[in-house]
């Protein structure tokens, strides 16, 4: 990603055309954002400064609107993103202890990432399998009926797929 | 040629989550490789409600319920029972005295359901237009823009009594009627999909397994209100549901049901989505409004109402995911028909999310006035391992616990609030003798605590000395006077709280003391309870 002057961005082909596609929408703030965090998995502070400037919202305003809401990550997550489910019904099944085990057995403070950039973990609320509770999300795919144990073999194979990629990527 | 079988695979949340789109492909795929493409018909539909034994899939007409199917066991389920007809006895739920073949409607989970808001889910295709239109989809639409007029639909739906499913309870025809007695140059319709309930998926379900009925009701509120432009407001957690949303907004436009001069009648009508991005608060309608804006979602004083002054000012009606889901059936078969279900001020059906300590949890649909004894021991199953049953928490963080004393009560709105509960979005959670009271106290406080906008001060405040305090009774520092202080705080952010989240966030907490107050004072060490007896 190159830094342009005054520490804006440049934007991508593609977020450049949805933010012209939106420009002219109201309320159009919140959807350009979520654009910037599918692309980059967080929204960096330069892009999001280069959207203001071509939605011509105030700075401020953008930052205002980032920080109220949790969803928009600032910092850039690890390479797969764990995410806990902390609602009612996981929480009475124990997704304490599994939030708590994770954060332990990685090594990784709650809403942190690993020192190898590899995971990141995070408390949310419901993702809506309740059924399935206690349940996690990793990467986007949900994991239920977890126990410790299920939810360490689970990071397990993360794990060993990226050290695979990591000696492939290395031997290339 | 009609199809001889139909084959109806869960493509819901949780039943993808254990691969349910894999063995889709796999059934698929070894119907065709067997030619049995003619004969049998391979559903994608959305969720059955049981997710618990998820993926399930159903096969008709024999009514085989299979239930935690796996990709491995799609060639069998082919080559047995669609080829030749052997029904695969191992995967055929089974519960005492139930063989779920031939009558799935024995199923104790199932027996005491009715359903209207979810009576698609599960049986059609969400991703196809025209099995929504095959069981009467959009042909309430037609009514209202061909036979009948905007007050005969608020007639109807005054009829039907049915009031809004996301909680607050307001008969949904007096809303529309504001709207559209209001006298404005552009009116709005706003589907609250937010669901911020930390433990309830009945909006999403609805979305993932029937998206044309919510979309049809939201064109039949802006005929009859008089609005051209709807906004979904969805939550961004959920994907598969934005997903199936936008598809089937596509696919109505195509079929001239949304969009530009909608069938002729020269009422357009268009719909967008909107994604929320993870604050609960969001979820009360005047903060929801503003995040449309694409603004932070802080609550404003009511009155004005959005149905008079909502979105960038202008009349705006706004109505759960639920209370949309159940309007063209209504208009369909007649609002008499809806009040004939349910009680003297509630009527019709409530979606539930039933979790926590039950045998069976997943989604439920109940006539209003169930009891719920009939919910938690007749459809859920009990409490598993031979747990006393402690309590059932309705309403979520805005709600309250019922203790077993009440477990007779008939649930609608007006008795659950006279528990010091809500009926809430339709969460349900069953607690057992296992679970602290105390503790479940402090879960919800501690979310609305960081869920809290922080604009006035009884929430703001109030909210973190309410915490402060059950944490301290959780850690054994408590005294009695902490009881006493939380009941005081709770009242007065009751009271002066400027919007329902501080109004009703510390009902958790309230109605936790006042019926396990013994839990809280034996929590209390001895040397700080003197007088507490
Ligand atoms: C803090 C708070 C959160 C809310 N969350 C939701 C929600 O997630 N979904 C919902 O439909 N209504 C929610 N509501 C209620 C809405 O403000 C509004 O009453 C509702 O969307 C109106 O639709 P209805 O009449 O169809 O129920 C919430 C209210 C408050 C105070
Ligand atoms: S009651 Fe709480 S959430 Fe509502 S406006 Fe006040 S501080 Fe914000
Ligand atoms: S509470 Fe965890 S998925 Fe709903
Ligand atoms: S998601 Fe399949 S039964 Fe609920």
């Amino acid at each position: 990603m190159s830094v342009a002057i005054e520490n804006r961005a440049e934007l991508s082909k593609e977020l450049a055309a949805f933010v012209e596609e939106w420009r002219n929408k109201p309320g159009n703030l919140i959807m350009v954002l979520h654009k910037i965090q599918e692309e980059y998995g967080y929204v960096p502070e330069p892009v999001a400064r280069e959207v203001a400037r071509r939605l011509r919202v105030p700075e401020a305003q953008v930052f205002g609107v980032l920080t109220f809401y949790n969803f928009f990550n600032l910092e850039p997550p690890g390479k797969h993103r764990i995410a806990v489910c902390m609602g009612t019904a996981c929480y009475l099944k124990g997704g304490g202890s599994i939030l708590e085990d994770l954060s332990e057995y990685l090594n990784v403070p709650i809403n942190g990432v690993t020192a190898d950039k590899q995971f990141s973990l995070q408390a949310v609320r419901c993702i809506g399998c309740c059924g399935l509770a206690p349940a996690v999300l990793i990467d986007g795919e949900v994991v239920g009926k977890l126990t410790k144990e299920k939810m360490r073999e689970t990071l397990k194979k993360y794990r060993e797929n990226t050290q695979e990629a990591l000696v492939t990527s290395q031997a290339l | 040629m009609p199809y001889a079988n139909f084959c109806l695979i869960c493509r819901g949340t949780a039943c993808e989550s254990s691969k349910a789109d894999v063995l889709y492909d796999e059934i698929k795929q070894y119907v065709a490789a067997n030619n049995l493409s003619e004969q049998v018909q391979v559903l994608r539909t959305g969720c059955f409600g049981f997710c618990e034994q998820g993926p399930i899939v159903k096969v008709l007409p024999d009514e085989a319920f299979y239930v935690q199917v796996k990709p491995e066991d799609a060639e069998e389920l082919v080559t047995e029972h669609l080829l030749k007809g052997r029904p695969v006895e191992r995967l055929i739920y089974r519960e005492p005295g139930v063989h779920a073949l031939g009558n799935i409607d024995q199923i104790s989970f199932y027996q005491k359901q009715f359903r209207i808001a979810l009576r698609n889910c599960g049986f059609i295709d969400p991703e196809n237009i025209e099995e929504y239109i095959a069981r009467e989809g959009y042909v309430a639409l037609e009514r209202v823009l061909f036979e009948i007029s905007p007050d005969d639909v608020l007639k109807e739906l005054e009829t039907s009594g049915l009031r809004g499913r996301g909680g607050g309870g307001y008969p949904t025809w007096r809303k529309w009627k504001h709207t559209k007695e209001a006298v404005a140059d552009q009116k709005y319709v706003v589907m609250n999909a937010d669901e911020g309930d930390p433990g309830a998926y009945m909006d999403r379900s609805l979305l993932e397994g029937d998206p044309h009925s919510v979309l049809e009701a939201m064109a039949i509120a802006g005929y009859t209100t008089g609005a051209d432009t709807g906004f979904v407001y969805v939550r961004a957690e959920y994907p598969l549901a934005i997903k199936r949303l936008r598809t089937a907004i596509a696919q109505a436009e195509e079929y001239g049901v949304l969009g530009d001069n909608i069938l002729g009648s020269g009422f357009s009508f268009t719909i967008e989505i909107r994604l929320g991005a993870g604050a609960f608060v969001c979820g009360e309608e005047t903060a929801l409004l503003l995040s449309i804006q694409g603004e932070r979602g802080t609550p404003v004083q009511r009155p004005p109402y959005p149905a008079v002054k909502g979105l960038w000012g202008k009349p705006t009606v706004i109505n759960n995911v639920e209370t949309f889901a159940s309007i063209p059936v209504i208009l369909t078969k007649g609002g008499a028909w809806f009040a004939k279900v349910g009680t003297e001020t509630s009527k019709g059906t409530k979606v539930f999310a039933l979790t926590g300590k039950v045998r069976n949890t997943g989604l439920i649909e109940v006539p209003m006035g169930i009891t719920l004894r009939d919910v938690v021991y007749s459809i859920g199953g009990g409490i598993p391992g031979d747990k006393k049953f402690k309590a059932v928490q309705s309403g979520g963080p805005s709600g309250g616990m019922i203790s077993s004393e009440n477990l007779d009560t008939e649930i609608d709105y007006e008795t659950l609030t006279a528990l010091g509960s809500m009926m809430g979005s339709g969460g349900l959670i069953v607690m057992d003798e296992d679970d602290s009271m105390v503790d479940v106290a402090r879960f919800y406080l501690d979310f609305t605590v960081e869920e809290s906008c922080g604009k006035c001060v009884p929430c703001r405040v109030g909210g973190r000395q309410i915490l402060h305090l059950l944490q301290k009774i959780a850690d054994g520092k408590g005294t009695t006077e902490d009881i006493d202080r939380i009941e005081e705080i709770g009242k007065t952010m009751k009271a002066s709280s400027l919007c329902g989240l501080g109004k009703t966030a510390a009902s958790p907490a309230l109605s936790a003391i006042r019926y396990f107050r013994q839990e809280f004072i034996d929590a209390i060490p001895a040397d700080a309870k003197e007088d507490a007896v």
